[in-house]
């Protein structure tokens, strides 16, 4: 145990000394990447640099999300562009899995498989000697609870098992990189909220992790940036705070709870980056529409200042990841 | 986290291949398809192929058939020779191997297993490599074991001393270690051909079924067009030729030290095919 704690932690600092050498060999970058199937677009022209920590790309079904993974795990091959995933080409599996896991969303197991025995046979299909693919087995296991089940046939697994399992399997390998196609599909609200800590502990040790997801509130809350696309095109990237202060053509609404509302509004509406002032229907609110949140703000700090009326609170309203998706991908997608 | 404990492939053309590096994917590969291949539902009708030659010749067991070659005990070489080559060869043997191999890729794209594979670092050419050998000793040892129990039930019941005697002390041992080789042989050949099969056409059975029309009617074409198959090379090895009828156009047999290297490069040939087409691959289950 020792031993490998010790191979691990050597590994790391290894990996960290590398990055810090290289910081080309870091990002996962896609330069000017298209992919057609036939004549259908797949995903057009898109350009990116993905950094380590929890990425998460969100859209609409057909939006591109796992053309887009299939891409990047050469599992597809790009109609134009090139992808490189830590500085190796797509092309190259030899090197590229060495360091890359994907847990893609294909429910489906080699024929008559154990838990156990799916994990192991592909370690050992990696070139993982016996021993060291029996370590990384249980190791694997044990990071997403399955290791009770692990001698049941996949076959008798629920869906949120085979979810596991097939996480499992993504992981065995310790990459740095980790692809996941809905891994939060079809698990229950305490594994999930298992599997996002170990997410979440995932890219505090310095992986990248690429996560699709249709739950936007969960991928607001472990995204360190989202990647939004629509009809194969990347709509918006980056910090999702970010992403919505460049939005202009959709002023940020703000609720704030005070006393006197309505004097508020008259206090507010006419500076011109205030394009709309509306009462809450307790009468104890104010929502207000700015282009302009900073300087917003700074007046807000004005008439607390002045003392006249006494604000409880104040909040975005639409300044998460289902305002940003309603926005620029329209109501089609804002539920999924 | 790294996986930083195994050997990886060489990062310069100065560095040696990974040679034991792609022997133990090898190994996994074929450990992982041979399970499969034996084990799998598939594998049923494998069985009773592997069982039709013998089935016939269990019955026969408890009595000689009338008929004057069954009483003859001289007459056996050529009712093994054209049982052998109509039933083990040209059915068995053929149907066999394309029903394995066909399905080592083809298969895997069915249950939408094969990418597990494509998100391992292997080689494709590895792959293959690991593939081909499981579906190679599947065959072997199903349809060699076949040859051998259907010749040793045609012999044995009947003529039991004349019979022991043409093992042990004349050319019988000759005889079934060649009608072996054959059918490994043809497991090596014609396994090639259908992996290819299997990776260029989503519907196999259609080629397949042009090659076994090839190569029935092997015996009507011109010399130079028989050896473009796989059963004018098998053909001439066998130990006892059989009549292939008035109308058969009649050609050289090629010798063993010819045909035997001949038909291992043509499927070596046809495996760098397989491999520059795995290579190529994408994953797209919802169109393959």
């Amino acid at each position: 145990m020792s031993e490998t704690t010790t191979k691990l932690e050597t590994d790391q600092i290894a990996l960290r000394a590398a990055r810090a050498e290289a910081p080309d060999a870091q990002m996962i970058v896609f330069n000017n990447v298209s992919k057609f199937y036939g004549e259908i677009l797949g995903v057009n022209r898109v350009s990116l640099e993905i950094a380590p920590g929890i990425t998460s790309l969100v859209g609409p079904n057909g939006a591109g999300k796992s053309t887009l993974m299939n891409l990047m795990t050469g599992l597809l091959r790009p109609s134009r562009g090139t992808i490189t995933v830590l500085g190796i080409p797509t092309d190259n599996p030899e090197k590229l899995f060495r360091k890359l896991g994907y847990c893609t969303q294909f429910d489906s197991f080699p024929r008559g498989l154990t838990g156990r025995e799916f994990i192991k046979s592909f370690l050992l299909v990696h070139g993982f000697a016996r021993k060291k693919a029996d370590e990384l087995t249980e190791t694997a296991l044990e990071r997403v609870s399955l290791t009770e089940a692990a001698n049941r046939k996949i076959a008798g697994y629920s869906k949120g098992m085979r979810q596991r399992i097939r996480l499992a399997q993504a992981i065995a390998h310790q990459p740095a990189a980790l692809i996941l196609d809905e891994p939060l599909n079809g698990l229950d609200p305490m594994v999930r909220a298992e599997t996002i800590a170990l997410f979440r502990k995932l890219a505090a040790d310095g992986l990248h992790l690429i996560i699709s997801s249709h739950i936007l509130h969960e991928v607001d809350t472990m995204s360190d940036r989202v990647i939004l696309l629509n009809n194969g095109y990347v709509v918006a990237e980056g910090n999702i705070h970010g992403v919505r202060d460049e939005m202009e053509e959709h002023p940020m609404q703000i609720l704030i709870r005070c006393d006197q509302p309505s004097k508020l509004a008259a206090r507010v509406f006419d500076k011109d980056h205030v394009v709309e002032a509306r009462l809450h229907d307790d009468r104890l609110g104010l929502f207000v529409r700015t282009r302009d949140a900073d300087r917003f703000y700074l007046l807000l700090n004005e008439v607390v200042a002045e003392g006249a009326i006494n604000i409880e609170s104040v909040a975005p309203v639409d300044d998460d990841l289902s305002a940003v998706y309603s926005y620029l991908i329209g109501s089609e997608g804002s539920s999924a | 986290m790294s996986s930083s404990t195994i050997d990886t492939v060489p990062a310069k053309n100065s560095e040696p291949l990974p040679w034991s590096l792609w022997f133990r994917q090898i190994r996994a590969i074929f450990r992982l398809e041979i399970e499969k291949n034996f084990l799998g539902r598939r594998s049923i009708l494998l069985y009773l192929l592997a069982l039709l030659p013998v089935g016939p010749l269990l019955l026969l067991a408890p009595f000689t058939p009338p008929g004057r070659e069954w009483q003859d005990f001289t007459q056996y070489n050529m009712i093994f020779a054209i049982y052998y080559g109509g039933l083990i060869l040209r059915t068995v043997v053929f149907f066999g191997c394309a029903w394995i191999f066909m399905n080592l890729f083809r298969g895997d794209i069915i249950d939408r297993s094969l990418h597990f594979y494509f998100l391992s670092p292997v080689r494709r050419e590895v792959l293959v490599v690991g593939k081909y050998l499981s579906g190679l000793a599947t065959s072997m040892i199903l349809f060699t074991a076949t040859t051998v129990i259907a010749m040793l039930l045609l012999y044995l019941p009947h003529f039991p001393s004349e019979s022991s005697r043409f093992f042990f002390d004349g050319p019988g041992m000759t005889q079934l270690l060649t009608y072996a080789g054959i059918t490994m042989l043809a497991c090596v050949g014609y396994g090639a051909f259908f992996l290819v099969v299997g990776l260029f056409f989503r519907n196999p059975i259609i080629p397949a079924i042009l090659l076994y029309g090839w190569e029935w009617l092997n015996f009507l074409l011109p010399p130079l067009l028989k050896k473009i198959s796989v059963i004018h090379y098998l053909n001439s090895l066998v130990p006892v030729p059989v009549s292939e009828g008035p109308f058969a156009v009649v050609a050289e047999p090629t010798p063993a030290w010819i045909a035997v290297p001949s038909l291992v490069i043509v499927t070596l040939l046809v495996l760098i095919l397989a491999s520059y087409r795995i290579r190529h691959m994408e994953v797209r289950y919802g169109s393959d």
